[in-house]
Order: structure tokens, then sequence, then C-alpha cells
């Protein structure tokens, strides 16, 4: 507002006050407007017959929302729901809510074409006034704080203000420390390195939880594994598969290419590998067994087992975890240790 | 109670009339409630069908509450987990969450109960699409400019709030598909830095999934997201009176004036059967249509997963977000990890949202106009404006098309990668292209009306002149079809002017390029003179 705008460029808008139009473009010579169309005479204005017909039609529509209640009412009780069977659900879920809908558009057809049909058609004229106060209420208002400022002394007593504001920042600090005990005392950041798994922990199927042997996982096979131990937990069930979901296959061992570092954490071409996609931790469940990918259902990460997992397409950073493995006395398969790493999806101390 | 009655000029009355009339004056002595009346009763709306978008969000959001509290009374959202004994032979016996349970119950067991969670389903995505529908409609026609940038910001606040109640919602049933939804949410969080681990330790009460997080939910969903809600709601209604409807240029309407119905009563009607028949509307299709068969996925487990899951239609474009970051962005630094493949599409996507959000003042910006706009704009008359809206679309549909990647790959027989790869193209190249394609055809468009306006239609009759010519006759319109051609505003590019100083700043400078940018093509608006001219011949 510092730069009056030249007179030509301004824009009297029904008060004294003097608005800037930016950039917009005054044209010399605007068109002139016409002003209000005649009115469209609707034939319901016409005739008064079409009127009566058309009466009669607005009544029918809201005669059939009383049957649709009463439908609905009786619905509710003729077509009752019987355990078990499937289509008793669907049947009182179509009556009722056949019922309930013949009631409401039978209102809503009425009501609006009563006001289309019937309802004086006119169309009127509302004048607008500029949204800001008139300049008597605006002044006012101005005196009102004034006022005020001068009866509390909010600016003069600046002492007694500036403590206030420190008060009313201070005040939430309390909220925040009260929502510490949303979670246990724990260190989550422990806990998300440590899993089920552990030396000597047998795999074992999901949900069933029998061990499985190395001689039952035939080339191509798949198994969704969680430890030994997972079925009988009391608590935290879902917080432990959520870490501790595996997936067993076996591979033509000369089609399996290991990182040298993890030698030996297979048997004889049988690989356990976290089901927790390291993208944002959905179960990468499904498993191709020609090429020997996996997919993650969700985001569509691609993971290569034959090549230790390493993410071959989509939106994951790193390869899956793998779980060291090998077989016991009795030939079932077990856990080396724990995964070396975090499951599961990248967070700031994953490193740490 | 007599003297006002006295005082009052009175139709006759008839004998129902006299309760009413009693009636209506006791309520008036102690409310004054004929103050309102008086200022709302004969209050003028405007009628143009794109106006009905935010009544269809708001009564959506009324059969939200509706049939929403239904659900309450016979849901719980506990997470202790229960043998399964409803009446759903498949899931006989098996340990589920009571949330689930229930939910289930709801479904099976309870007689209209699946009606209503099909009413609330469906009008959850109802409500959020006509939100954005709406937000559209005020995009185009300019209606977020002075005085109404406030109720933009406002209404927003409503998309986001929509956004927020749906995906609450979305969790609560505790199902095998909303669990995996909650699970990407706990992935997203965690990426945080610094604070992630903790936000998504706190956010479930323990490690992911915990025991907290549907009651949490819960009381998001059912009380402080509908409250805060319900309050906004009450903003954005009170700043469309103060500010009232704008209309679209017509014969007659003018930017100091409203044309069109009163509330009492033909608004009145319309609207209140509008209600009725949205409310009908969704009634039928979730009499017809299942949604959300939660039966058929299954309670939470984080091992399982169903192939081609798919979140609910508001929520795609940021899982679409996440889907097309190519592999590997992560790296870690001082022994903390960036993990940038959820930080950046976290971030682009804020920035996405935010920027519709402060459009309406980066516009006042560019134009200067300090003026009360009241006319709604055809979006042809606002080329820029209107390609800038179609970037935001393309760019959001792409998005959106990118959640639903597997399925489009298993249904056209393509592969993943292939529909992935092209839509990391297309969000990039989509949006320019739409940029010129929507801008020239604006432009193409305006050229067409200023055509019309001056010369007439094409009448398709062909006539044959006394010298042997044929000529095609043109159609004149009627002085009141052409107003509406005429009537809008035109801005020419900032000239850079120094400032009192003498002086030409950078923000002048910037300014002055946007400006350019934005109208330096452009068709210049009908002057009377040329009308006359055009109308001699």
């Amino acid at each position: 507002m510092a730069k009056k705008p030249p007179a030509s460029e301004v824009e009297a808008s029904g008060h004294d006050e003097v608005v800037d139009p930016g950039t917009a473009v005054e044209r010399s010579s605007a068109p002139h407007n016409p002003g209000l169309a005649p009115e469209h005479q609707r034939v319901t204005d016409l005739d008064e017959k079409e009127a009566k017909g058309m009466e009669r039609r607005i009544a029918g529509f809201f005669l059939l929302s009383v049957i649709g209640s009463v439908f609905a009412a009786v619905a509710y009780v003729v077509f009752p729901i019987i355990p078990g069977d499937m289509s008793s659900v669907r049947m009182n879920n179509l009556m009722v809510g056949l019922g309930l809908s013949a009631a409401l558009l039978g209102v809503g057809i009425g009501a609006v074409q009563w006001a289309k049909a019937l309802m004086h058609g006119h169309e009127l004229v509302e004048e607008r006034h500029p949204t800001r106060g008139s300049d008597e209420a605006r002044q006012v208002a101005v005196e009102t704080f004034q006022q005020a400022n001068k009866e509390s002394g909010f600016t003069r007593r600046s002492l007694v203000r500036n403590t206030l504001v420190g008060a009313l920042v201070a005040a939430p600090i309390p909220a925040v420390v009260l929502f510490r005990d949303l979670a246990p005392a724990e260190d989550p950041i422990a806990l998300m390195k440590e899993t089920m798994w552990a030396e000597g922990v047998r795999l074992t199927r999901d949900p069933s939880g029998i061990p499985i042997k190395a001689s039952e996982v035939t080339i191509g096979s798949a198994f969704h594994v969680v430890p030994d131990g997972w079925k009988d937990l009391e608590h935290g069930k879902l917080e432990a598969k959520a870490k501790a979901a595996v997936l067993l296959m076996r591979l033509p061992v000369d089609e399996l290419r290991e990182d040298p570092a993890k030698a030996g954490w297979s048997y004889q071409g049988i690989v356990a590998y976290s089901k927790i996609c390291t993208h944002v931790g959905c179960p990468v469940a499904l498993y191709e067994q020609q090429t020997h990918h996996l997919l993650c259902p969700c985001h569509q990460s691609e993971f290569d087992v034959a090549n230790h997992c390493e993410v071959i397409f989509g939106p994951a950073a790193r390869p899956l975890p793998q779980l060291p493995i090998t077989i016991d006395a009795e030939g079932y398969l077990v856990a080396q240790s724990d995964f070396t790493e975090p499951v599961g999806p990248s967070f700031w101390e994953r490193q740490l | 109670m007599s003297t006002t009655l006295e005082s009052t000029p009175q139709a006759e009355v008839g004998r129902g009339m006299r309760f009413t009339n009693w009636a209506a004056n006791y309520v008036d002595e102690r409310t004054s409630a004929s103050t309102a009346v008086k200022a709302l009763g004969r209050k003028i709306f405007p009628d143009h069908w794109s106006f009905m978008l935010g009544e269809v969000a708001l009564y959506s959001f009324i059969v939200l509450l509706i049939s929403g509290t239904f659900l309450t009374f016979y849901f719980d959202p506990s997470m202790a987990h229960v043998p399964y004994e409803g009446s759903y032979l498949p899931l006989k016996g098996i340990e589920m969450s009571m949330a689930y349970h229930t939910a289930l119950d709801l479904s099976f067991d309870i007689r209209g109960g699946l009606l209503m969670r099909q009413v609330h389903h469906w009008s959850a995505l109802l409500f959020v699409a006509a939100i954005v529908l709406h937000m559209l409609r005020v995009f185009f026609t300019g209606a977020f400019r002075k005085p109404r940038e406030l109720n933009w910001i406002v209404g927003f606040l409503l998309f986001v709030l929509a956004m927020a109640l749906g995906f609450t919602g979305y969790s609560l049933p505790d199902d095998l598909l909303s669990g995996n939804g909650l699970r990407i949410i706990d992935g997203m969080i965690k990426a945080f830095p610094v604070v992630g681990v903790w936000m998504s330790y706190l956010f479930f009460g323990d490690e992911f999934p915990g025991m907290e997080v549907i009651p949490r939910l819960y009381v998001l969903h059912i009380m402080l997201l509908p409250a805060i809600t319900i309050a906004t709601l009450a903003i954005h209604m009170v700043l469309l009176v103060v500010n009232k409807h704008t209309q679209f240029a017509g014969p007659g309407r003018t930017n100091d004036n409203v044309v069109g119905s009163p509330v009492m009563p033909v608004f009145a009607a319309k609207a209140g059967g509008f209600f009725f028949l949205v409310f009908g509307v969704i009634m039928v299709i979730a009499s017809l249509f299942t949604i959300n068969p939660i039966w058929n996925y299954g309670p939470y487990d984080p091992s399982p997963v169903s192939a081609g899951t798919q979140p609910d239609w508001y929520i795609g474009f940021a899982d679409g977000a996440l889907r097309l970051v190519p592999p590997g962005w992560e790296f870690v630094l001082f022994g903390y990890t960036f993990a940038m493949t959820i930080l950046v599409p976290t971030v682009v996507l804020i920035v996405f949202i935010l920027a519709i959000a402060v459009y309406p003042f980066f516009e006042a910006w560019v134009t200067g106009d300090k003026r009360e706009h009241h006319i709604a704009e055809r979006p042809r008359n606002a080329p820029t404006r209107t390609a800038i809206g179609a970037v935001g679309i393309v760019f959001y549909a792409v998005l959106w098309a990118a959640a639903s990647s597997d399925l489009i790959a298993t249904h056209f027989k393509l592969t993943i990668e292939g529909v992935i790869n092209t839509l990391q193209v297309l969000l990039i190249v989509g949006p320019i292209l739409a940029f010129i394609i929507t801008k020239r055809t604006c432009l193409a468009l305006q050229r067409k009306d200023r055509e019309i306006a001056l010369h007439g239609y094409e009448s398709g009759r062909i006539v044959r002149l006394p010298g042997g010519e044929y000529v095609e006759v043109h159609e004149q319109l009627d002085e009141y079809e052409r107003w509406r051609l005429l009537d809008y505003n035109d801005y020419e590019p900032l000239t850079v002017r120094p400032n009192d100083e003498g002086r030409i700043t950078v923000g002048t400078r910037l300014r002055a390029g946007v400006s350019r940018w934005f109208f330096e093509d452009r068709v210049l608006p009908i002057e009377a003179k040329e009308l006359e001219s055009a109308g001699k011949h």
C-alpha cells in the first residue's frame, strides 16, 4: 500500500476505500451488462392442470418414502439373519437397504421436484457489500483495543505481560512429558535389534509350530517359518512374529551365489531370509520358484534369493537380512544365531 | 405474548397457525430468533451444478456421523485376543482381536449392521471424493481469491482432516489388509531422522503392532478428529455466509450482487432434498455393493499378506509415491541411517499438499490484485492457473495409478517393472505436457469465445449469394448469452518499474518474471467498440 496506483488503475468498490487492482487491465470501453434475462416460464407456471399433476407426482414420491420406511422395518423382521447362512445376511442387507433407499430417495426427489417445479421460480437479487467492516466499526474496534490496553496496562506493564507469556509457553511442558508412558519404559532401539532367534532354535512352520527337517525341504519349495517356542508365547506373539518371521527356500546348490562373508550360513542350498521387507515392513510373501525372486506385494520390491537377496527392483534399499542356519543332531533345521543385523525397515539408529 | 402478536402483521389465522404463531413467539421472546430469520431467511444463493459438490461433502459427513454412531454401539476396539465365536463359519475358532471380532459381528450377527458398515465406508469414500472435487471446482473457478483465501485454508484443513478420519477409521477393524496399512505407516514413521523409532514406539504403545494402537485410533476417529472437523466445518459455513457465495458471470450478475433463490423456501427445499438424495444414493450403493469384505482378509498377522493389496482410494497417492522410488536410496552418515527411500516421497507429498494450501496467496502476489472477486471464473479465462491445476491433477493421478501398479500389470498383462518405469517417467513428463496442452487449449477456447461473441456461431446453413458465392450463415448470440462470454478479468504482465528509491528490487524482478510467465500469452477481452463494429456487417 506504499505506492499509490495510478488513477486509471484504481477502482472504487462502492466505498471510499481505494483498492489496488494489481496488474488487472481496465478495459477502455467495457461491454455493457444487459441485466437479468426475461423470466423463463415453466410449464407449471402456465398451466394450472400441469401444476396439479406435478403436485400429485410429488405427493406420490413422499408416499413412496412412507412405504419404503415401513418396508425397511418389516424387512428387518421378515429377513432375519440365520447364523451361518451367508445368503440370509445378504438378503437382510439388501431388503432393509432398499427399503431405506426408497424412504430417503422419496423425500429427496419429492422435495427437489417441489422446489424446481412448483415453488416461486424467479431469480432474486441481493446486493453484496464489501467484506471489510465499515470505517465506523473499525474505528470502534481500534478504540476498544486501545481502551482495553489502557485499562489493563498490557503494553505499559511489560513485566507482567512478559512473565505471562513465559508462563503460557511453559504450560505445555508437562503435557509433553505426560505422553512418555504411552509405551513401556524399555529402550525401543535395543528391542529392534534383537529377535527370538538364537543359537540352536529350531525353524518351525507358521502357524502349526512343527519343526522342519532339512530332508523335507525339496528343491523349489518355500516354507513360512517362525522360531520354535513362538506358538507357546503367552504375550507379545504378534510383536515377536513381526520381527522373527522367516522364509525358507531351497535352491539348487550351483545356482546359489553366496556372499563369501556369509559362507556356511546355508545348508545344502537351503537358505533362510527375514520375511519382513526392508522397505516399510510388509511381509515379502511372493516367491517365484523359477527365477528365485521374492516380491513384496505392498510396494513391489524384488529380491534375488540366488544372489543373497539383493534388491533388483523397487523402492527397498537393502537386501533382506539372512538368518544363518544349520541342522541339529536329529536333522532339524536350526538357527546358528540371531540375525546379525536389525530386520525390517530402516531407522535412524540402525547402524549404531 | 399478546402484545407482540397484535403488533405483528398476520395472515388469516387458521386453526393450525395459532399454535405455530404461539410457538414462534415463545421461542423468539427467549432467543430473538427472528433476527436470525430476518438476516438469513431470504439470503440469496446462486445456482449451479458445481456448487453442489461441497454440499455432497457436507451431507456425506452427516451420513458418516449417523452411521458411525450406530457402529460404535457394537464395536469394541480392544486388541485383546479371543477365539472367534460368531456365525461366520470359515473363521470359527481362529484367534483374533476383539476389534476384528466385533467388526465381524457387525457384519454377520447384527441385522442392518453390515448395511451400516457399508453405508459408513461408502460415504467415507464419497466424503473425500466430494471434498476433492469441491476443491477442484473452487480452484479452477478462482473462487479462492479475495476475500475467500482464509476459507480456502479452512477447507484445506477439512481435506486433511477427512483423510485422517478415513485412515484412522480404515485401520479400526484390525483385519489383515488394514493391519498391513498400519505396518506401512510404522515403517514410514521409523524412517524419520532422530525421533522415528521413538514416535513409532509411543504411537503403537510397544513394538509394532502392540496392544494399544486400535483403541488409540478409535479415540481419534470417533472423538477428537470428528470434533475438530465439526468445528472447522462450522467456521467454513460461517465464512461462506459472511463472504456470500460466488456466482458465474451471467446477465444481471455483477461483482456487487448475488442472483439466485432465497434460502426460504427454494434453496432450503433443494438443499434439504439434496441431503436425502445423497443419503439415498449412498444407501442404494450400500445395499447392492459389498465394500471392504474384512472376513475375506482374516485377522491381522504380521506374516501373511494378500497380493494386490490396495489402500482406500484417497491414500493411494501416498502409497504410489512410495512405490515410484528407485532402488538403493539410502545412505549412512556418522553411523546414522538416512532412509531417503521414505523421506523423499514424504517430503514431496508434504510440499505438494502445502502447495495446494498456499496457492491463493501465490496468485494474489503475482497479480497484485487487492479487489474482492465474487464472479467465479471459467477455467479457460485463467489459462495459466488452469494449466497449473492440470499439473497438480496429473501429478496426483500418476501417484495414484502407481498405487495400483501391480493390478495394472496383472490386468493388462504387463511387467511390473515396465509399469513402474513408465509411471516414473510420466511423473516428470506428464505434468509438463499437461501444462502446455492445458494452457494452449484454454487460449484456443478463449479465441473461440471471442470469435463467437463477435461474429456468432456457425449455424450449419449454407446460403448461395446472388453472385454465386456460397457462405455459411453465422447466427448471432442474444445479448444475454453473449454477456457470459464477455464478462471476465484480464491481467497483463507486470512491468518492472523502479521503486520510490529508484531501485529495482530482486523481489520485483522475480514477481515480474512470474507475472510474465502467467500473463504473457493472453487473448484480449472484447471491447464495446469491437462489438459495435462487428455488429455492422
